[in-house]
């Protein structure tokens, strides 16, 4: 088991650290937000550099990195909440790249390197054909949605204005009436949840960057202001309040990342050896085992998960939305320490803590609501509800 | 990066849970009611499978297993809620004692510990001191080639049942409290010595023990005289790798799930279908994943060879207080059954959630509280200030 960086992803942490250290500033951010939330400057110096299509098959102009690289460089523009659609764009181009072979295969090799920006629409399509709130919705040239039982995709002119919002990010309706169909059927299932769970597990990371970043923030403030005599990162409760924290950080880095792996590992057919799926059994013990007596028996493995088409199917994809639940809440958790232990300075919005503080709630929300999240992972786990089951 | 177990991991997971379900049921489970979570036969079964050996670093002379597969190991133990509270000491004893003892403890104490045959307790906790454990005030003089060791010590676990107690000692009164402890192995049998039982919440009975006039040979001392401090450090990074608590709550989480598939709201509706309860079962398996994470990092970085400190309290900090919510919740789901114990014919699978509601908060006491670990991880991982 290898929990760290290879050497060649410790490469690519470094040099992307120190691409969006350099043109992903505060300052950058702020300047974003006075438009729509993107810096198309900067996702110019990123396609430079190979990024928006670094996962993406060589068959189609990318990178041909795997989904652990890439997540490697996503912790990088989760530190500096870079405002470019990096997530967005590579899980839809990598969609893309594994259904879209018909489609415009011009147009995916444009994802692939950038020239053109693509994302997904996770709800549904209203009955307009319109897509709600689409996560870069704003400046997306290419936007991948579910219609039916369908994978549908749609280029058009971007609005390149977004609805205003906390977290500024490029939010905005999309029209997908005209989409084309890219895939249908179990084809289209497998795929799409298959994006979403990439999607989930990658923002879990880009969480863990926020959190990370968000609470070093705190720290560094704490040792230099000073108050009654002393800084007030020497006062426990300010210094005990900042380990859960970093806990609960390092904790969802760690998460994140082994979703990622077991995703990854799924692709590759070479699926994580069924590290027992659920620790514990999903059928009622009691009757055949009164005395709570511990079997192996008990235990199913990744054998036992239900049919595909229910969320979190995979190990993988379970992890995945496990990762993002705990990721958002361990990066709201940092954000919300750090901007406390700021005093008046963090609410202010001269200080950078904000800009982290509103970030961490919008990017779970663009995806859906939490607690859909949880029923479905409860549906994983436990089977479905009586009515569920009607 | 992979984060997976290798195939021999796995192969090693199904060969332990083959033991545990040959050497583990009811009623060796039940068995540590008694207060002492330990099972003799156990014990030994697991010595002479070559796991409590193998638990010893190999350069100290031990099996060397790979960490990653004693991870497996004390992950299966406590999903099986095997009552192997002895097992980690004796690890610690013995790394202690063939990384710092002289010939005696090396020859006549470690190979009968890692052997099953004996067994060890720690006694480091004094009345007057726990967090604070290099306060120790147990007084150890030196008279010609013996010492005469004077004191109590609290929480002496497993020392009614132990052959050795691993004694932290201060033989310096007058140097600073870190500079003048000296680390000692007694014979429990040794004249002097006193065990009294000390009742806790949880099902577990600790001890205190009390020294009078207790005199050993200098071939009890483990290690420098004096020099105390460096093995008690020692003694710590030897406990993270096997002390266990990393996996808690599985066992609550099952039974919770078998009770809510059994039991009805008020309204009719199977529990197992209220929101609330399927929110919750949720929230806690992904705290079980996060300690799951943790618990294979640190495992992986140590079979690479590299120093973990703050992660170990990490670890420990998150498994404890996610399991302490866990029973909380899960108590509360049941209303006034949840409160019956196992002694009531009518306690759901034995009254494991209220066990383990009433075991739960010592998991933020013992070995480093909570506390502590939040000390330690804002000075060794964010680097702040130290507080006290
Ligand atoms: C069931 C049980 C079994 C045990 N088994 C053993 C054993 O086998 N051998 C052994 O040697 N010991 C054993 N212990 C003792 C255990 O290690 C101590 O209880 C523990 O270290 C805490 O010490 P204390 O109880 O003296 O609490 P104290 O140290 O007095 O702490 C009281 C409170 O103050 C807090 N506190 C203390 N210092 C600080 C600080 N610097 N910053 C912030 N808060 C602080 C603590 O977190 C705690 O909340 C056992 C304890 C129990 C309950």
């Amino acid at each position: 088991m290898r929990t760290r960086y290879s050497e060649d992803q410790q490469a690519v942490a470094e040099a992307f650290g120190e691409l969006f250290a350099r043109e992903a500033s505060t300052d950058a951010v702020r300047a974003a937000e006075a438009g729509c939330g993107f810096d198309a400057g900067l996702w110019r110096t990123l396609a430079a550099a190979g990024a928006p299509g670094m996962a993406v098959a060589a068959d189609y102009g990318g990178g041909g990195g795997s989904l652990v690289d890439l997540a490697v460089m996503v912790y990088e523009w989760g530190r500096r909440i870079a405002p470019v659609p990096l997530v967005e764009h590579a899980v839809c181009a990598r969609l893309l790249a594994a259904v879209g072979g018909d489609w415009h295969r011009d147009a995916v090799a444009a994802v692939a390197v950038g020239e053109l920006i693509a994302t997904l629409a996770p709800g549904p399509l209203d009955s307009g054909g319109v897509a709600r709130l689409v996560p870069a919705g704003a400046v997306a040239d290419v936007v991948a949605a579910r219609r039916a039982d369908d994978v549908v995709v749609t280029r058009s002119r971007p609005p390149a204005t977004a609805r205003p919002n906390t977290a500024d990010l490029p939010l905005a309706d999309r029209d997908l009436s005209d989409a084309q169909t890219v895939a249908s059927g179990a084809a289209a299932e497998d795929a799409w949840e298959r994006a979403l769970s990439e999607w989930k597990a990658l923002t879990a990371v880009a969480y863990a960057g926020l959190a990370a970043e968000v609470l070093a923030m705190g720290v560094d403030y704490t040792k230099q202001r000073r108050q009654f005599g002393v800084p007030v990162g020497s006062f426990q409760a300010v210094q005990h309040g900042l380990a859960d924290a970093a806990t609960r950080t390092e904790g969802a880095r760690l998460l994140a990342f082994r979703a990622v792996c077991a995703l990854e590992a799924e692709l590759t057919g070479k699926p994580t050896p069924p590290i027992r799926a659920r620790p514990w059994p999903e059928r009622p013990v009691s009757a055949a085992n009164k005395s709570g007596k511990y079997t192996a028996a008990t235990h199913p493995g990744l054998s036992d998960s239900r049919s595909r088409s229910e969320a979190g199917r995979s190990d993988g994809g379970r992890l995945a939305s496990m990762a993002l639940l705990f990721g958002a809440e361990s990066a709201r958790f940092a954000a919300d320490r750090a901007l406390q232990y700021h005093g008046g300075y963090g609410y202010s919005a001269e200080y950078d803590v904000q800009l982290y503080y509103r970030r961490a709630a919008g990017w779970l929300l663009q995806l859906g609501e939490p607690s859909a999240e949880i029923a479905r992972l409860a549906q994983n786990d436990l089977g479905p509800k009586a009515t569920e089951a009607a | 990066m992979d984060f997976a177990m290798s195939a021999r991991a796995e192969e090693f997971r199904s060969e332990v849970q083959q033991f545990l379900a040959e050497h583990v049921d009811a009623e060796t489970i039940a068995a540590g009611r008694d207060g002492t979570i330990h099972s003799a036969a156990l014990h030994r079964a697991i010595a002479e499978r070559g796991w409590l050996s193998g638990a010893v670093p190999a350069e100290l002379g031990g099996g060397g297993m790979d960490p990653v597969e004693l991870c497996v190991l004390v992950e299966e133990l406590q999903l099986h809620q095997a009552p192997a509270d002895a097992l980690g000491v004796a690890v610690v004893a013995v790394s202690m004692i063939l990384e710092h003892g002289g010939e005696h403890l090396r020859t006549a104490v470690a190979p009968r510990l890692m052997a099953g045959e004996a067994l060890a307790c720690l006694g480091y906790s004094e009345p007057e001191s726990g967090s604070d454990v290099a306060a120790a005030r147990t007084r150890a003089e030196r008279r010609g080639d013996r010492w005469i060791i004077n004191g109590a010590k609290m929480w002496t676990t497993l020392a009614h049942v132990a052959d050795y107690v691993v004694l932290l000692t201060r033989t310096d009164p007058d140097a600073p409290k870190h500079r003048g402890l000296t680390f000692f192995v007694a014979p429990l049998d040794a004249d002097g010595i006193e065990i009294r039982p000390v009742e806790t919440m949880g099902n577990e009975r600790s001890n205190a023990t009390f020294y009078d006039n207790v005199v050993l040979g200098d071939e009890w001392r483990l290690g420098e005289v004096n020099d105390g401090w460096a093995v008690m450090k020692t003694a710590l990074k030897y406990e993270r790798g096997i002390a266990g608590g990393q996996f808690p709550s599985p066992p609550v989480i099952e039974a919770a799930i078998d009770w809510a598939r059994g039991a009805c709201r008020a309204d009719g509706a199977s529990l197992i279908d209220d929101d609330e309860v399927r929110h919750k079962l949720v929230r806690a398996a992904i705290d079980v994943e996060v300690c799951r994470s943790f618990a294979y990092h640190t495992a992986a970085l140590a079979s690479e060879g590299a120093m973990f400190g703050v992660e170990g309290s990490m670890t420990k900090l998150f498994a404890s207080e996610s399991y302490k919510k866990h029973c909380a919740w899960f108590l509360d789901m049941m209303g006034a059954k949840g409160l019956l114990t196992h002694d009531d014919p009518g306690a759901h699978m034995d009254g494991r959630i209220e066990e383990h509601f009433r075991h739960a908060p010592v998991t933020a006491i013992y070995g480093g509280t909570s506390e502590i670990n939040r000390n330690l991880v804002a000075e060794g991982w964010l680097g702040l200030p130290r507080s006290r």
